[in-house]
């Protein structure tokens, strides 16, 4: 289980990273919100935190703190194009529901 | 699920509050939109991967063409294909008749004022062109970040005057943006380069495009950017080094008569291809033939250079010009910033170096520095950067002006207006012989100064004996992103100097603003026939905009959301009145707006009143009233 990085999504990690000119991996998080309950969060990691669980997939340090990990346990990130957007996708087996916009969920 | 973006730490904004802006490089041929996505400011590309959109509207009885698709057809079909829209804006009919001969458009004979064009889709102004141009944008934008957006920074050229930045706010209005400011094309590039962090300095920009050149300096002082001095020329640019090439080739293949228009398109094509070629290679070939015309020729960097090097010192003459009229000596300019694709060529570089005896600044993109110095802007004051204190968007709660002849009151900067912002305006004696010059400073929106509130009083002395008329006095009225004042005199031939500092809203409770706007709502609603309708137009605009981005910047903030709600019912009413045109409607709705808004001002006042009596003692401020009145 943990979180894993499709090769798309690993690819964007390492060019933000690059571009950005610090960072020892990439943190997701997930932090209550919205209509619907939980939001995820995903930041450039400069500090790892003691109680963080590092987790590497595609040569990526994903970290993870383990209030966090409850919610996204066994999620897969990709990274897609659609249309003229593009960004993270998520496929968390734990999530039961999504608000209407799209921008929240629920597990 | 919608799509994430990486954020930087603890700056996630819950979903329903991330506010989506961009920057807008609306430019005579063509025109980019930018964004700062994960932390990067960059132009966004439309589906084809195209970042510039041309700028050229084609109409057709089924509707407009905007872009690419566009300027393929601007050949075929000449009077429905409106290009280099941008020269027309603000304009009258009457100025535009002397460009009108370059432009091959159909201008409606009916209209009087403004300037309109008969199309196809029929007759349209060039503010609707360019909101075509906007609306295709910022589409865009709101494909790419997946969402409406929230606001917009439009860039114009410095040397814009009102009526054009009018048009150009009009045009977004039109395209249904919401223009959090528009900004100084050469300041957008000297923000893109991360030089409004410093604090004082000289800045010149070099613009050199395909067809025009635009040379600027502006001085920084406390954070606020103000033109020092433009200068170019309209019809200089990147095209003109194609004609060289294309000379220098008609001379190499010995052919003499004339050239038939497609063999001198063609010969521009591939003269224009060996320029480009000649930025990184040092030798470029260019063969054409046909029935007529053969060549087979090879074109150094150095032969290059030596056909294009009287054009580049005809711009290096015009910086020196603009220096000059700055008033700044070239030791002066800390930095130069490249600006436009014709920067690219080597001997264009040297040449700047050369003459301002710096290195300029170009490793951003030439014709994308603009846009993207909008879109950094667009980021901070939608509300995006908030542990990052730059160029705070707010407004002044009322005019600030000068006594002129008669005890009236010439209002210098508007109500409403954002700051920071200079602004310069020049006045002159009006007695024979006259040496000194009393400079009164009021605020408020009554025409006479006795209406007014007084600010502050100085006089300019040592100015040179001179028929009246004669002297150019320039009045500068400074004010910083904390609201304070400073207004300048200066007597241009010699350079004498006076100054003061004052705060423009000290001392005014909440109630006092509010009496001193009412009563000029109500003396405006009394002159209602007399003012003209575009004056009524005008000021119902600023206070939609400045009410709109005080809503975007505190409404949450100060506001249950059943008011924020019935501000923006408020606005969208208003709105409506401005499309038509009784004067009095919209002149009402503007008050009514005003009202409605009255209780949010007095909280943002207040607000604004704890934040700058934090930082400066009430004694200071006096004294330094009275150290300058004479
Ligand atoms: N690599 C290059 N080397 C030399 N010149 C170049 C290069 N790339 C573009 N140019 C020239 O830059 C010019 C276009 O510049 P830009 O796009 O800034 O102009 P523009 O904004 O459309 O024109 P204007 O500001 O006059 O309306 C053209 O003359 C083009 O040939
Ligand atoms: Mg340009």
């Amino acid at each position: 289980m943990g979180v894993n990085l499709t090769e798309k999504a690993a690819e964007h990690v390492v060019s933000y990273l690059e571009s950005r000119g610090k960072g020892v991996g990439i943190r997701l998080a997930v932090k209550t919100t919205g209509c619907s309950g939980l939001m995820y969060v995903l930041e450039p990691v400069d500090e790892i935190q003691p109680e963080d669980l590092k987790f590497s997939s595609q040569g990526i340090d994903v970290f993870v703190d383990p209030k966090s990990l409850v919610y996204v346990d066994g999620t897969e990130m990709d990274y897609v194009k659609q249309g003229l957007n593009e960004g993270f996708e998520f496929k968390n087996p734990n999530v039961q529901g999504e608000c209407g916009c799209g921008e929240s969920f629920t597990v | 699920m919608a799509l994430l973006q990486i954020t930087e730490p603890g700056q996630a904004a819950d979903p329903h509050d991330r506010k989506r802006a961009a920057g807008i490089d609306l430019g005579t041929t063509n025109s980019l939109i930018a964004s700062v996505r994960e932390g990067v400011a960059a132009t966004l590309p439309d589906m084809e991967g195209r970042h510039m959109l041309p700028s050229v509207v084609r109409y057709t009885a089924e509707g407009p063409i905007i872009g690419a698709e566009a300027l393929e057809q601007a050949a075929l079909d000449p009077h429905n294909t409106i290009v280099s829209v941008k020269r027309l804006m603000g304009r009258g009919v009457e100025d535009v008749r002397s460009l009108g001969e370059q432009l091959p458009y159909r201008f409606s004979e009916e209209s009087s004022g403004l300037a309109r064009i008969e199309t196809a889709a029929g007759v349209v102004s060039p503010i609707e062109v360019s909101a075509e141009i906007l609306r295709s944008l910022v589409e865009r934008a709101s494909e790419t970040l997946a969402g409406e957006l929230d606001g917009v920074v439009i860039t114009v050229p410095a040397y814009f005057d009102d009526a054009q930045r009018q048009a150009t706010k009009d045009a977004a209005q039109l395209a249904g943006a919401n223009v959090l400011r528009l900004l100084n094309e050469p300041t957008a590039a000297a923000i893109a380069y991360g030089l409004d962090t410093g604090d004082e300095g000289v800045i010149a920009i070099y613009d050199l495009g395909g067809g025009t050149f635009d040379v600027s300096v502006l001085r920084l002082r406390r954070g606020v950017f103000e033109v020092l001095a433009t200068g170019g020329d309209s019809s200089l640019g990147g095209d003109d080094f194609d004609h060289a090439i294309a000379e220098w080739l008609i001379e190499e293949s010995g052919f003499e008569g004339d050239l038939s228009a497609e063999l001198q398109r063609a010969l521009l094509m591939k003269a224009r291809s060996a320029k480009e070629a000649l930025t990184s290679a040092e030798q470029a070939t260019i063969s054409h033939s046909d029935a007529d015309f053969k060549v087979d020729a090879e074109l150094s960097r150095d032969a290059f250079n030596e056909l294009i090097s009287p054009l580049v010192d005809n711009t290096i003459r015009a910086c020196r010009r603009s220096v000059r009229d700055a008033g700044v000596a070239l030791e002066e300019i800390d930095n130069v910033v490249l600006v436009g694709g014709s920067t690219r060529v080597p001997l264009v570089v040297s040449k700047v170096a050369d003459y301002f005896g710096a290195q300029p600044l170009n490793d951003i993109d030439p014709d994308k520095v603009v846009a993207v110095g909008a879109a950094l802007q667009a980021d901070v004051l939608v509300g995006n950067k908030p542990d990052e204190e730059m160029l705070l968007l707010d407004v002044l709660p009322l005019s600030l002006g000068l006594e002129t002849m008669g005890g009236l009151s010439e209002k210098v900067i508007a109500r409403n207006t954002p700051i920071p912002i200079a602004k310069a305006q020049e006045f002159t004696t009006y007695k024979d012989g006259q040496t000194a010059m009393l400079i009164h400073v009021v605020q408020g929106e009554r025409e006479l100064v006795d209406d007014c509130r007084s600010l502050a009083r100085f006089e300019l002395t040592g100015i040179p004996a001179m028929v009246a008329g004669a002297a150019k006095i320039e009045v500068t009225f400074r004010v910083d992103a904390d609201g304070l004042l400073s207004v300048s005199a200066r007597e241009t031939s010699t350079g004498v100097e006076a100054s003061v500092e004052v705060k423009p809203s000290y001392g005014l409770t909440d109630d006092e603003i509010t009496q001193m706007l009412k009563s000029s709502f109500d003396h405006a609603a009394d002159d209602a026939a007399q003012r003209s309708l575009a004056e009524a137009r005008v000021e119902a605009g600023r206070v939609i905009e400045a009410l709109g981005n005080a809503l975007a910047e505190d409404g949450e903030a100060l506001l249950p959301a059943q008011d924020i709600d019935m501000l923006q019912q408020a606005i969208k009413k208003l709105q409506e009145r401005l499309s038509g045109d009784d004067t009095r409607a919209i002149t009402e709705g503007t008050e009514m707006l005003g009202r409605a808004s009255e209780e949010f001002a007095s909280l943002r006042m207040d607000a604004a009143v704890r934040r700058a009596l934090a930082g400066k003692q009430i004694a200071d401020l006096d004294n330094e009233m009275s150290d300058n009145e004479v």
